[in-house]
């Protein structure tokens, strides 16, 4: 079963929740939405579930529209953020709900709780009652309570975030596996660019209601459409400089002069935006055409083994992500090397011209 | 290795220690001090022992109104519970008609406890209460303050109609707290109406009802004002509950003894049913 949403739009209230979306997700396929809080992530999800109806637009089902029909008359999951079980019915029975309501024999039910409890790792807990889980196992009950039924679409809404690090880690790579050999389309809702970029299959950004791109996750990664998309789709978000490209040389904030490198030979003369992502930068130069800029540091942001360094100089700043701890006194001066191979040039109004080249090397950083 | 450890901090729950013995165990000690005496006059009194205890566990009347008062309390709990779950399960969830439907509801619980004795006893007469007078008039002969029956009703009636509504507002509170991804989930589940009662609303208000089973029974159990000021506790002794009971023992006799060992059984018995309330309904979250 495919799904398809035609030209979806959401308004409540005189707002625009959703905004003409046109998506097409295979049947087998695992789908990210990416976008920040109230991009309208959860909205579109409730409109793929049939929750809510749209103001105007269809969604079809493998070619059927399926468009003013409930949600009890479709096959499909959901798992949330919040850990939504059965407050007073064992995992066991918390997961063999949906089987019960579907009038199963006990022995099918018996065999499927017990193969998904499996492979969930959560059949020491059976008899519990979900309370005396901890988190993640509470997920763990409400994700085979959606797996267990077979639906042709389950909808994932950032089922994560309430989990410590460490399990969420261990979960999404469960996911993938979960989903390797199944026959339904899988959407999966996050507001972390390294949780799609695990996660694979393809990704869809979102941003004020709108879909601003979609495809192949390593693709839309690596050439995204605009400045929103990779804004959105690298965390710590995109550094981004204005500039102009002359006849011969590339100019920053018209401070910062670069002589026309292979890569840039091609673009026109004109105004520009660059973008240079923040794990591309680095504190010793690497590359032939790296280009040294002085700045001060701002602060040291350090997270487990990384580091966030954010600096400025008179006409922008930047951020970059390092790896190991560095640590770094205010308005300290330092270089910084900026691999202008690496460099997305965007046009004025943010479209994309050209994504960063990918030389050998990109084999061992991506 | 013992720690070395302060006792000083010992010194930080005095104040708490202070209060509760001047509030709570002070008064109470004085009661056990009466209930183990016959006293005369101040200077004339003589140590019984458990004497008065033996007595009012003896006394038939005290156990027909001991009896009565369970009757009545269990009432109250076996309407007031479901009706004011229903009332919180019809009230509109949002927009201006929640507010006007809370408004209403907190009403009754405004109302002074005499004034609502007072606005029933004139309600329910039969010549000028509109409520009896209409009973009247349809054929049903219904006099409360001479039909032991039609008293003990009224008394009912006027209880839930005054606290229903806290047991609903409990309620409402509680479904409130219920996150919307259930009900979604439970129709992505195809539940019922039912089901979507019985496993998620009904669990989730677990801990509101508890309270209110609580202050329902332990309220109910001490009622007083209401069915003096309606009923006088009559007719007969129909109506008199455990606490007036006590005042005509306490106040109107002035036996002092009996008294202090009535109050004792009395504080003994609302402390053993709210306790066992209370473990029985958490004891099923862990069974």
């Amino acid at each position: 079963m495919s799904l398809t949403l035609e030209n979806v739009t959401q308004i409540v209230d005189g707002q625009y929740y959703i905004n003409k979306a046109n998506l097409t997700f295979e049947p087998g396929s695992f789908n990210v939405l990416l976008g920040r809080t109230l991009s309208g992530k959860t909205s579109l999800m409730r409109l793929m579930a049939g929750l809510e109806k749209p103001t105007s637009g269809r969604v079809l089902m493998h070619g059927i529209d399926m468009t003013g029909v409930s949600v009890q008359k479709r096959n499909i999951s959901m798992v949330y953020q919040q850990f939504i079980n059965y407050p007073n019915m064992s995992v066991y029975d918390n997961i063999a709900s949906p089987l019960r309501l579907a009038k199963a024999s006990e022995k099918t039910i018996k065999e499927k709780v017990m193969e998904i409890a499996e492979m969930l790792r959560i059949t020491p807990f059976l008899s519990r009652l979900p309370l005396e889980l901890s988190g993640g196992q509470q997920q763990r009950t409400a994700m085979a309570r959606a797996l267990i039924k077979d639906a042709d679409l389950i909808l994932f809404d950032e089922p994560l975030v309430n989990l410590d690090y460490k399990l969420r880690e261990e979960l999404r790579i469960e996911m993938r596996e979960l989903f390797a050999q199944r026959n339904t389309i899988a959407v999966y809702a996050t507001t972390e660019p390294n949780e799609a970029l695990a996660l694979g299959g393809t990704t869809t950004i979102l941003h004020e209601g709108q879909i601003i791109q979609t495809g192949p996750t390593a693709e839309t990664y690596h050439s995204p459409c605009n400045v929103i998309a990779a804004t959105l789709f690298n965390e710590p978000p995109i550094n981004m400089i204005k500039g102009h490209i002359t006849e011969n040389e590339v100019t920053f904030d018209n401070t910062i002069h670069f002589p026309l490198t292979s890569e840039l030979n091609t673009l026109s003369a004109g105004e520009y935006q660059f973008g240079i992502r923040p794990s591309h930068l680095s504190l010793l130069p690497k590359n032939d055409d790296d280009l040294e800029i002085s700045v001060q540091v701002e602060v040291a942001e350090i997270s487990g083994s990384e580091t966030f360094l954010h600096v400025r100089n008179a006409h922008f700043q930047m951020v970059l992500h390092l790896s190991g701890v560095h640590s770094y006194h205010v308005d300290e001066k330092i270089k910084i090397y900026v691999p202008t191979h690496k460099l997305n040039v965007f046009e004025k109004d943010g479209k994309l011209i050209q994504a960063s080249s990918r030389r050998i090397e990109d084999h061992f950083h991506g | 290795m013992n720690k070395p450890h302060s006792n000083k901090a010992w010194f930080l729950v005095l104040p708490v220690f202070i209060l509760v013995a001047f509030s709570a165990i002070v008064p109470l000690m004085t009661v056990v001090n009466y209930s183990l005496q016959d006293i005369f006059d101040v200077s004339t009194r003589y140590f019984v022992g458990t004497e008065w205890y033996r007595e009012i566990l003896n006394d038939s009347r005290l156990q027909d109104s001991l009896v009565r008062q369970f009757i009545f309390s269990g009432s109250v709990l076996l309407i007031e519970i479901p009706l004011g779950i229903g009332v919180a399960l019809m009230m509109p969830k949002s927009g201006k008609w929640s507010v006007i439907s809370l408004l209403v509801l907190a009403l009754p619980l405004l109302v002074p406890l005499n004034v609502v004795g007072t606005i029933w006893q004139i309600f329910g007469r039969a010549d000028i209460g509109l409520f009896g007078w209409a009973l009247n008039a349809i054929g049903i002969d219904y006099n409360y303050a001479a039909n032991p029956i039609d008293a003990w009703l009224t008394v009912l009636l006027m209880d839930v109609w005054h606290w229903t509504s806290l047991v609903a507002l409990l309620s409402f509170s509680g479904l409130r707290a219920i996150p919307d991804a259930y009900y979604q989930a439970a129709s992505i589940d195809r539940a019922s109406a039912w089901a979507v009662f019985r496993y998620i609303q009904l669990p989730k208000l677990k801990s509101v009802l508890l309270i209110g089973v609580l202050l329902r029974f332990m309220d109910s159990f001490m009622i007083y004002t209401e069915p003096f000021v309606l009923t006088g506790g009559g007719p007969g002794n129909s109506t008199t509950f455990l606490s007036q009971a006590l005042t005509k023992m306490a106040v109107g006799q002035f036996d002092i003894g009996p008294a202090g060992a009535f109050s004792i059984i009395y504080f003994l018995i609302i402390l053993l049913v709210s306790w066992l309330f209370y473990t029985a309904m958490t004891h099923s979250d862990n069974k």
